[in-house]
């Protein structure tokens, strides 16, 4: 990493930090769901952009994670920061789980699967012998959380600062598991899954990997979405939520680590632009960008501030 | 035993619908290898046009015939106009393109026609047929797919447009060569899956009510029928159709209704995973 990159992101944190000092607490509520809907962009983009196998039903995992959450917060009274690892790992082993069958499955079918996948998990959240632990139709209320050692910060300037902790972390964490062997190999298989088998990369323990990562990824920011929300439902977890998500990705650039941040801001601000059209605007939007990001503009938004940066820095 | 027998008789209405939806992908699917994603929301637009023509007045049988044309033309225009400019874009591309066709025909009707519920008019009439067995709308639905069915097969096996189609979707180059319009066959090939689709929502309308995400669900059973039968093979998916039909209602009398749509999701896996050239498709290998 240059300097000059380093310097931008010292600046970007710097900023991430003070906002919630510059804005109402409503805007703060809703800066905490941009970086929530980061980090499952960020894990649907280690999956799709990365690995290339298209998912559909990322939102099952979304919804996945919140439940641990709130099942463990509710029912078992466990601490609200200690469910979000939980979440994490229940959805690494769902999402590798997963992954072993969906090996078999490429690109149209894989995206078939996930979207049956989708489209069916509100029904599974409300089969009524979960009902005791799910709440069925109902969902679970969870308490919203304070700041903790006395910090003088509103509940929700706090929860801002836990999840962009959490933001951090997992980008450190995405940033340096796909620029080294892991990442070459994925996008190895992305590219030509024959010639990487034959240079000596398995390719079956990749793709469930790169699964089961993605998953734990979107579980971890569905069990903070659930803390930042207080509340989950069957019904908020319809297929739409997949699919806010595929737009975030390619909204914000496939296979872009930093592409994670556009989109989640492009998802979370859009509608509320569009809102004041009409309740139904926003989807359509939303179809009308990602048609026009497919033809026009490939690689989403990281895609063209690269092309930018690199004419910039070619211009004398 | 009577309660399960009208199971199997509801299920195989409700499959003759999935047969005909699942027609329409496999058509898709044979000339473009690409699985429409909005195949179920551009049925769900046709019913919403049906309806609008009901109710400004229209007899039901004209009404009917008029959707399916217009339909028709939607379908083609689609094809046209957002499809082609994607046809040999990688896979992902394509998929988003119909996911973003799926999100913006369904906001769109819902804008126009709000998301509350509306009934939809059957034009068969209202007392029971078959004994108590089966409603005559289930028995319409059923002889209306038979008579799609028939229509197509007609269509495709002794028409010279069916046979440039079908020759457009087996080997494009080819025919491109001995003069068929392969872009031309492509669109009339989504018009006529758009139109078939038409039919099926005007079937299903009255059974589950119009409103704009009535083809959710309706559209997972006809993957999964589509899978069945083989991705493939347009007779595979019509039996595959009755039978994810009958399966669906059966097994939601067994299970319970709640998990019907994992039903869908575990077929949908399984044939994937077990058999993915489904019972009458062909095999595909390829070579490195």
């Amino acid at each position: 990493m240059t300097r000059r990159n380093l310097l931008l992101l010292a600046v970007v944190l710097l900023v991430a930090c003070a906002l919630p000092f510059l804005v109402s607490n409503y805007r703060t509520f809703q800066l905490t769901l941009v970086l929530v809907y980061a980090i499952a962009l960020l894990g649907l983009n280690i999956l799709t952009g990365y690995s290339g196998q298209i998912s559909l039903g990322h939102g099952a995992f979304y919804a996945l994670g919140a439940y641990v959450t709130a099942i463990l917060m509710d029912k078992a009274g466990v601490p609200y920061w200690a469910t979000v690892p939980a979440a994490g790992a229940v959805c690494l082993v769902a999402g590798f789980l997963f992954g072993l069958p969906a090996l078999r499955l490429e690109g149209l079918y894989l995206a078939l699967a996930t979207f049956a996948l989708g489209v069916a998990m509100p029904q599974l959240l409300k089969y009524h012998h979960l009902e005791k632990w799910t709440g069925g139709v109902q969902g679970i209320v969870i308490p919203k959380p304070d700041a903790p050692f006395g910090l003088p910060l509103n509940p929700d300037r706090w929860l801002y600062y836990f999840t962009l902790v959490i933001a951090v972390l997992m980008f450190v964490l995405a940033w340096n598991l796909l620029r080294g062997r892991v990442g070459r190999a994925l996008v190895a298989i992305r590219d030509q899954h024959i010639a990487a088998e034959a240079m000596g990369i398995n390719n079956a323990l990749y793709k469930s990997l790169a699964f089961g990562v993605s998953a734990m990824y979107t579980g971890v920011a569905g069990a903070l979405s659930a803390i930042a929300v207080q509340f989950v439902a069957p019904d908020s977890f319809n297929i739409f939520v997949s699919i806010v998500l595929l737009i975030g990705i390619v909204v914000g650039g496939l296979a872009s680590i930093s592409g994670a941040l556009y989109g989640a801001l492009f998802v979370q601000f859009i509608p509320n632009i569009a809102d004041d059209i009409s309740t139904a605007a926003p989807w359509a939007i939303f179809g009308i960008f990602m048609i026009g990001f497919v033809y026009l503009m490939p690689t989403g938004v990281a895609g063209a501030v690269r092309l930018l940066l690199a004419k910039r820095r070619s211009a004398p | 035993m009577e309660a399960f027998l009208h199971q199997v008789l509801a299920g195989l209405a409700t499959g003759g619908i999935y047969a005909s939806l699942a027609l329409a992908l496999v058509m898709i699917y044979q000339a473009t290898h690409l699985v429409n994603f909005a195949q179920g929301e551009m049925a769900m637009v046709s019913t919403y046009i049906a309806w609008s023509l009901i109710n400004a007045g229209m007899p039901y049988w004209p009404a009917f015939l008029l959707t399916v044309g217009i339909s028709f033309v939607m379908g083609v225009v689609i094809e046209r106009v957002v499809i082609r400019p994607v046809e040999n874009a990688p896979v992902l591309g394509v998929v988003t393109v119909f996911i973003a066709l799926l999100v913006i025909l369904n906001s769109v009707t819902g804008w126009i026609y709000t998301y509350t519920i509306k009934s939809f008019p059957s034009p068969f009439p209202k007392e029971m047929a078959l004994g108590r067995y089966m409603s005559p709308h289930e028995l319409g639905a059923i002889g209306i797919t038979l008579v799609v069915l028939l229509a197509l097969y007609v269509f495709f096996r002794f028409t010279p447009l069916g046979l440039a189609m079908r020759a457009a979707a087996q080997n494009p180059v080819s025919s491109r060569l001995v003069g068929i319009r392969v872009g031309w066959m492509l669109a009339l090939g989504w018009g006529l899956a758009a139109a078939v689709g038409a039919v099926a929502g005007m079937m299903v309308a009255p059974i589950v009510y119009l409103d704009p995400n009535m083809m959710g669900g309706i559209l997972l059973y006809a993957f999964a029928a589509a899978l069945v039968g083989g991705i493939d093979s347009p007779m595979g998916a019509v039996i595959g159709g009755f039978t994810v039909g009958v399966l669906e209602n059966v097994l939601g009398f067994v299970i319970g209704n709640e998990l019907k749509l994992s039903v869908a999701l575990v077929l949908i896996i399984g044939v994937l995973l077990f058999k993915p050239s489904g019972f009458f498709g062909k095999v595909h290998v390829t070579r490195v």
